[in-house]
């Protein structure tokens, strides 16, 4: 959990070039951190690659916080 | 200017008449170019004219899975992920509407709008991760001014237009540009085949006063690949020799 809270973190902060300590798990990607719709995407596709993990369109769409994020992937990645 | 040294492109339809000029323009400034088409042997020997930077990557575009496969099969051939996007190949099924088979709304619906869609994409990933890409579509005169037995086709090449307006919008913040290319009536085994009488009659609508040619369609694509263009997005440029100004 944590390693993927980290990895996220990590990536979150490349991404959308914020501050690593405004990505907290509350924090919403799009109302928090400054991304639009297309970053979303960019996030959920980037996430897929760095873990290894097929994340389905529906599923996408619920990933709206970090922590949402950090959830997911910890369920898939085990 | 139009300097391509570095890129790779995918060009389909590259054993057709323009689709060969679009591969042999693209390749000559400098990038690496991936050959679509379903004749073999005319994909050899483009290839073998071409010599380097160029590989070959067979598809039918009626078959929807083959298409979703295509920008991987030319990701591995070409070491690396398709830059530009020229989706060429294009078919006709003409008749009037009330003679019109379901088969042929189908599959020119699938071969010329369908593929568009799907290899888009698949291209567009890769293309958002390296903040440039250029996807093109080569669409046609007649999708803005309709034709008599044509329905199908324009309302295809219409298609196409109105897909790459709305992905430009939802890309462009990316470095990603969708345009279109319409040509009005360029030289091919096609319009060679027409008589005398048809070529004067069609020739008497185009102010320049000629048939455009497949070079004229190479510099559009040209053009509108290059860095140059990187501020034109969601446009079709129509090249036509004035026959329709829209
Ligand atoms: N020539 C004109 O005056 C004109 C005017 C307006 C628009 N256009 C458009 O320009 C584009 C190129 O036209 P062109 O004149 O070069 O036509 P063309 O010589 O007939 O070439 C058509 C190309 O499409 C490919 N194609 C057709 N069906 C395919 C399929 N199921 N799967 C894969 N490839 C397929 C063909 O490849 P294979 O033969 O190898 O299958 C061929 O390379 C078309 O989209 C056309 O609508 C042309």
């Amino acid at each position: 959990m944590s390693d993927v809270l980290a990895r996220v973190t990590k990536m979150v902060v490349e991404h959308l070039d914020v501050e690593e300590d405004k990505v907290t798990g509350n924090a919403h990607f799009i109302d928090d951190l400054g991304a639009d719709s297309l970053d979303n995407v960019e996030l959920v596709m980037a996430f897929e690659e760095e873990f290894d993990i097929e994340i389905p369109d529906d599923a996408a769409e619920h990933i709206q916080t970090v922590g949402d994020a950090v959830k997911f992937i910890s369920e898939k990645v085990g | 200017m139009f300097n391509l040294d570095g890129k790779r492109a995918l060009v389909t339809g590259a054993t057709g008449g323009l689709g060969g000029e679009i591969a042999k323009m693209l390749h000559a400034r400098g990038a690496h170019v991936a050959i679509s088409g379903t004749r073999a042997e005319k994909l050899q020997s483009l290839a073998s004219e071409l010599g380097d930077r160029v590989s070959i990557v067979p598809c039918n575009l009626s078959d929807g899975d083959a298409v979703d496969a295509l920008p991987k099969a030319a990701e591995a051939a070409m070491g690396g992920a398709v830059d530009i996007l020229v989706a060429n190949a294009g078919i006709t099924r003409d008749g009037l509407l009330m003679r019109m088979k379901q088969d042929d709304w189908d599959l020119v619906q699938k071969v010329n709008l369908e593929s568009y869609f799907r290899l888009s994409k698949a291209c567009l990933r890769p293309m958002m991760k390296s903040r440039w890409g250029r996807i093109i579509g080569i669409t046609s005169v007649v999708g803005v001014t309709g034709n008599p037995g044509q329905t199908n086709y324009a309302a295809s090449k219409a298609g196409m237009i109105g897909f790459s307006k709305s992905l430009a919008q939802e890309v462009a913040s990316r470095g990603v540009t969708v345009n279109c290319i319409a040509p009005g009536f360029i030289a091919s085994p096609m319009t060679d085949a027409l008589n005398e009488s048809q070529k004067e009659a069609i020739l008497t609508k185009i102010p320049a006063g000629d048939l455009g040619s497949g070079a004229d369609i190479a510099n559009a694509a040209l053009y509108l690949a290059s860095n140059e263009a990187s501020y034109v997005t969601g446009q079709t440029l129509h090249v036509n020799g004035g026959m329709a100004m829209i």
